[in-house]
């Protein structure tokens, strides 16, 4: 077994909402790291911070102060620019609501991020193979010019999910990716992101659901924006 | 990104909203129609004119009396100056270069033929050289000649519209005419249908010798005193003037103009005549026309902008109603310049194909217009590219703003915008 690489390695991360005259500490000195090929679970109260944590590590937002290595790379101090390049090279990600365009193929939808992917060397036919075979790998090869108004929540997310892989991204980061579905279509999204991960993809989903959480290795709980304990999950689901 | 990837994002964008894409459009489209139907039909008056101008004959020069620099001199009649019957004669025998002279005196007069009375017609007494110099053919019968205005024979011409009025099926030859009281007219021929020349409508009227006109159908008082003044000459010059030969249009005008100074006892900076080449009438009507096109081509570059205000404004809605579809791009990688370049091209293709079905709706709504105004109109290539180059930077300019605010929405709120 080769030796393990950091992934994620965030230090006292710190996020500040100014709201006019007072300010929300959305995470207050929060550290976090995750190991190449970990499985890890986030949860913790509604408003302990998971969201932006997610956001944070997702390249989304800068921290208000902090360190954030991502893949070896500071990215706390980085750019718009740099942060669309690292959000496009070296993440994927995966939202509750989906998040896909309107009336826009599945295909459509998934290729995107190569659209944007400036460091690609694929073809147009190889891009485009490939949307087709990510497709194919979560199931949904006989779906690929559906829109998502033509598709079940599952099978969005199913999309989505074709869509956080499309450029081998070094993470993928789930923010409650089964929280708008029936407990079925969750437990086969689990088991597709199970799936990821016995492959090797480095995953870090939100949940506050236990029986979610326990598909993964591990999970850090957040209270008020900091983290207040880990636990190891021994058990595996099939 | 590569152009070709972002034409094709921004495209598909579009096709996604075909209505609110047609409805950006339509400013465009209008606008872009606008300028091409307008300078379609100025250009198509200017057109008509000048055809007018040269349908009066080619090469043609006009001298006129200068009433208003007659010099009231000592040992001068009170009406000096001016340009006298016999000068046609002169210019006709003493320049080189003269193909025909024309004169003509105009008087307005009720005229009877049979039973039919005519009010305010107009009689043009003129010259033997008349036909030929104003390309007017006889139809029937016959034109006077020389010898019959020296003699003031008092016959006419009719024009084919005046014919059919005062003679109806009956042919008109050998029919009298009377003019005024008693100045009675014999009829020797018709010309053919010329048309409107300008405002001149030459159908309806007729033809006398000029000595007819300047003899017994002057009503000023004073004719017998004015005696066979003339206010204008006609002269036209050889073909091969200016073209083929050493002479220019030039020489001869400064022939004629040194010619009649010496006969008017005037000296060439103080004359009492003007002279003016059909070049310089065109040309005065061609800066009035390029007035006229230049006001419509405003009128029209206004309602472009307004077709460029348009575009933003829907523009602008459009980034909101997709500020959801803005944050998911900038999730998985767009950057600002990708999203600002996005909205731009949107703002780009949907000027050029607004423009694109702007020239055709302008190519067809013009000659719809000539055909139901049956004003003509003449598609002019530049108006064209003008109207299409101006869409074009009138949707980068107003495609701008809103491009620019799409490209600097902030990721998570645009994610989480409802
Ligand atoms: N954009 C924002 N502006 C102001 N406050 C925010 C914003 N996003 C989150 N918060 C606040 O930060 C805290 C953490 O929110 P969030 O990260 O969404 O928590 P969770 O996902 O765990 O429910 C909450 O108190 C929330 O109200
Ligand atoms: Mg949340």
């Amino acid at each position: 077994m080769k030796k393990s690489k950091v992934i994620i390695d965030g230090k006292n991360l710190v996020k500040v909402y100014q709201m006019g005259d007072f300010e929300v500490r959305a995470l207050n000195g929060a550290s976090i790291q995750v190991q190449e090929g970990e499985f890890m679970a986030i949860m913790g109260p509604s408003g302990s911070g998971k969201s932006t944590l997610m956001n944070v590590l997702g390249c989304l937002m800068s921290p208000t102060s902090g360190e954030y290595f991502l893949d070896g790379e500071d990215v706390s101090e980085l750019n718009k620019v740099e942060l669309a390049r690292i959000r496009n090279q070296k993440l994927g990600f995966i939202f509750q609501n989906y998040n896909l365009l309107a009336r826009t193929s599945a295909f459509q939808n998934v290729i995107l991020p190569l659209f944007y992917n400036r460091a690609s060397l694929l073809t147009e036919e190889e891009q485009q193979e490939k949307a087709a075979q990510i497709l194919e790998a979560v199931g949904l090869g006989d779906r690929i010019y559906h829109e998502p108004q033509e598709l079940s929540g599952g099978q969005q997310q199913r999309v989505s999910i074709a869509r956080a892989l499309v450029n081998d991204p070094v993470l993928v980061l789930a923010d409650e990716p089964t929280g708008n579905l029936d407990s079925r279509s969750g437990a086969e999204i689990m088991a597709l992101l199970k799936d990821l991960h016995r492959k090797g993809t480095t995953i870090v989903m939100v949940t506050h659901d236990p029986e979610i959480a326990a598909y993964t290795d591990r999970t850090i709980h957040l209270l008020d924006g900091k983290v207040a304990r880990e636990v190891k999950n021994g058990k595996e689901h099939a | 990104m590569k152009p070709i990837k972002v034409t094709k994002i921004a495209w598909l964008a579009l096709v996604k909203n075909k209505i609110r894409s047609l409805l950006t459009m339509l400013g465009i489209i209008i606008g872009v129609a606008a300028v091409i139907i307008m300078i379609a039909i100025s250009a198509g008056t200017e057109k008509s004119i000048q055809e007018a101008i040269t349908g009066l004959g080619s090469n043609l020069i006009y001298v006129q009396a200068s009433m208003g620099a007659a010099r009231m001199g000592p040992g001068m009649q009170s009406s000096g100056g001016g340009l006298v019957y016999d000068d046609a004669f002169a210019i006709a025998e003493q320049i080189n270069g003269v193909a025909g002279v024309v004169v003509e005196q105009t008087s307005t007069q009720n005229v009877k033929a049979g039973d039919t009375i005519l009010e305010n017609i107009t009689i043009m007494g003129t010259t033997a050289d008349f036909p030929s110099v104003r390309d007017m053919e006889i139809a029937s019968g016959r034109y006077f000649t020389q010898d019959e205005i020296d003699r003031t024979k008092p016959i006419a011409v009719l024009g084919s519209n005046l014919a059919e009025e005062m003679f109806g099926e009956t042919d008109p030859y050998g029919q009298t005419i009377t003019v005024g009281d008693s100045v009675r007219l014999t009829v020797v021929g018709v010309f053919e249908e010329k048309g409107m020349v300008g405002e001149v409508d030459y159908d309806s009227r007729f033809y006398t010798p000029i000595t007819i006109v300047l003899e017994k159908l002057t009503n000023n008082p004073f004719a017998r005193f004015l005696g066979d003044r003339v206010r204008l000459i006609y002269v036209e010059v050889d073909e091969s003037i200016g073209e083929n030969s050493e002479r220019t249009l030039d020489d001869v005008i400064y022939q004629i103009e040194f010619l009649l100074a010496k006969r008017h006892e005037v000296t060439l900076e103080e004359p009492d005549f003007t002279i003016t080449t059909q070049q310089d009438i065109i040309t005065t009507q061609e800066s009035t026309t390029a007035a006229f096109r230049s006001l419509l081509a405003w009128v029209a570059g206004v309602s472009l902008v307004v077709g460029g205000i348009g575009i933003m404004n829907i523009m602008l809605v459009s980034v909101t109603e997709r500020t959801r579809e803005i944050g998911i791009r900038q999730s998985v990688g767009a950057t600002p310049s990708d999203i600002r370049w996005q909205f731009l091209t949107e703002a780009l293709l949907l000027s050029l194909v607004g423009g694109l079905i702007g020239v055709v709706a302008g190519i067809v709504g013009s000659w719809i217009f000539g055909q139901a105004s049956g004003m003509r109109t003449v598609i002019v290539a530049s108006s064209v590219l003008l109207a299409f180059g101006s869409a074009a930077i009138v949707g980068v300019f107003f495609g701008y703003y809103p491009a620019n605010q799409a490209a600097q929405l902030d990721p998570i709120e645009a994610l989480r915008y409802e």
